[in-house]
């Protein structure tokens, strides 16, 4: 009896290894080409928040780091992509994370101008439902267009709420609690921005070149 | 009949798995939404069902009978995680717009299912076929599905195709009807439903003519004396 759980045993040991080796392999074949294509859409995403022709430094490689839980929504470090015109900082695009999507982390993209105006905000990667709370992706619909040229006045500003909760942006048919926690967390970027302004714009790109 | 034309009929029509054993209705349902996705899924689904298939059939020999079900799996699972690695490496717009529906390929039972059913019993060949013409039946019935749904919900066909096949195939996006809201309902995993609904209807009102049509003509039943009570 022992006998044979024990060959069943290895039996599925050595499966579970020949597989294993597979998808290691896999993974080695496809992980340059993996990290190139999240580059590539980096680039996309970068060129979409902040205004093309407004810098000229190579972007992405201006690459600083920040960390905040109360306005960045995670302990975790997030890039942030500084655009010089010049010596000049004229933009800055923030990865940042609403903790409190309906379901689970929403990573996001914010681009601002050197006075704090939002110049676009994309979605990177969630898990909402998809038909409703995935509206918050550029290719499903253009709600995250409505963020564009809003400022914020003070860190009470009421128009920073969804409609439902006497704001300016608009809520999702059945998904209100996607939207809410995306203005939350672009609004949280921006005061972070104001409050950290000098010493994004002044710090030396510390992770461009491992991208 | 021969064996593969017989696998054909079985995986096209008679045992459809869309819409005959009603397996995978999970990606069957949530990533129809556009053409497009369906296309994406269609690939992933065959790759995955071939490999498969051709890996049981291969090892079935040597996996003992307790212990086939988790090595099936693992195989599975391991073939799913090699596509959706391809799928990030060389279709990036479409691994993201398929998003957590590639993974979950793994627990489409039409795979499993087939490997149990078939592959474990056969031979490489038929086996590799058997995956092969499931996968197209399943196929075939994502891309109509896809496709109704699509020109219902927002009035066009092959939209996002450029995530799928490169930036030239953004022209081959067709708009037909012109909608100012897309029709929510279709969009939405209720508007699949119901659309799978009267696919399903359609096929089975079709079945007892498109069967004479291609099934070998069956014997002639012997008369039986059949007591009737009720004569409705």
């Amino acid at each position: 009896m022992s006998n044979i759980i024990s060959k069943n045993g290895l039996i599925l040991a050595a499966f579970a290894l020949v597989i294993s080796a597979i998808v290691a392999l896999t993974h080695q074949g496809t992980k340059v080409q993996i990290a190139e294509q999240e580059t590539k859409q980096l680039l996309r995403i970068l060129d979409q928040v902040i205004v093309k022709g407004s810098y000229d430094n190579e972007l992405y490689k201006h690459c600083l780091v920040t960390n905040s839980l109360q306005f960045l929504g995670s302990t975790k470090d997030q890039r942030a992509f500084v655009a010089l015109k010049g010596d000049q900082p004229v933009s800055i695009a923030l990865e940042t994370i609403a903790p409190n999507g309906y379901n689970g982390h929403i990573s996001l993209i914010v681009g601002l101008t050197a006075n704090g105006t939002v110049s676009g905000v994309r979605t990177l990667t969630h898990q909402e439902t998809p038909g409703l709370g995935d509206k918050i992706e550029i290719v499903k619909d253009d709600w995250v267009l409505s963020f564009s040229g809003k400022q914020l006045k003070n860190h009470k500003d009421k128009r920073w709420l969804v409609k439902k909760d006497g704001g300016q942006f608009d809520q999702f048919t059945g998904a209100t609690i996607t939207p809410r926690a995306v203005v939350q967390a672009v609004k949280n970027t921006v005061i972070y921005f104001e409050r950290n302004k000098e010493q994004l714009f002044n710090e030396r790109a510390r992770c461009g070149e491992k991208q | 009949m021969n064996q593969y034309s017989e696998l054909t009929w079985q995986g096209l029509w008679k045992n459809n798995p869309g819409l005959v054993q009603l397996l995978g209705l999970c990606p069957l349902l949530a990533v129809t939404s556009t053409l497009t996705n369906a296309l994406g899924m269609s690939i992933a689904t065959i790759i995955v069902m071939v490999c498969s298939n051709a890996t049981v059939s291969l090892i079935r020999k040597w996996i003992p009978k307790e212990i086939r079900i988790p090595i099936f799996v693992m195989i599975i699972a391991g073939f799913v995680t090699c596509v959706q690695l391809l799928f990030n490496a060389y279709a990036y717009g479409l691994y993201q717009s398929l998003g957590i529906f590639l993974p979950l390929i793994v627990t489409n039972c039409i795979i499993i299912g087939r490997a149990e059913a078939f592959a474990s019993k056969n031979d490489l060949l038929p086996s590799a076929y058997d995956g092969f013409i499931m996968g197209v039946g399943f196929s075939i019935v994502l891309l109509l599905l896809g496709a109704v749904r699509e020109v219902l919900g927002q009035g066009t066909l092959f939209s996002g195709a450029d995530l799928l096949l490169g930036d030239w195939a953004s022209s081959l996006t067709i708009e037909l009807i012109k909608f100012d809201q897309s029709f929510l309902f279709i969009m939405l995993p209720p508007g699949a439903f119901v659309a799978l609904g009267i696919i399903l209807a359609i096929k089975n009102s079709l079945n007892s003519r498109v069967e004479m049509a291609f099934e070998a003509p069956l014997e002639v039943e012997k008369p039986q004396r059949v007591r009737i009570n009720k004569v409705s």
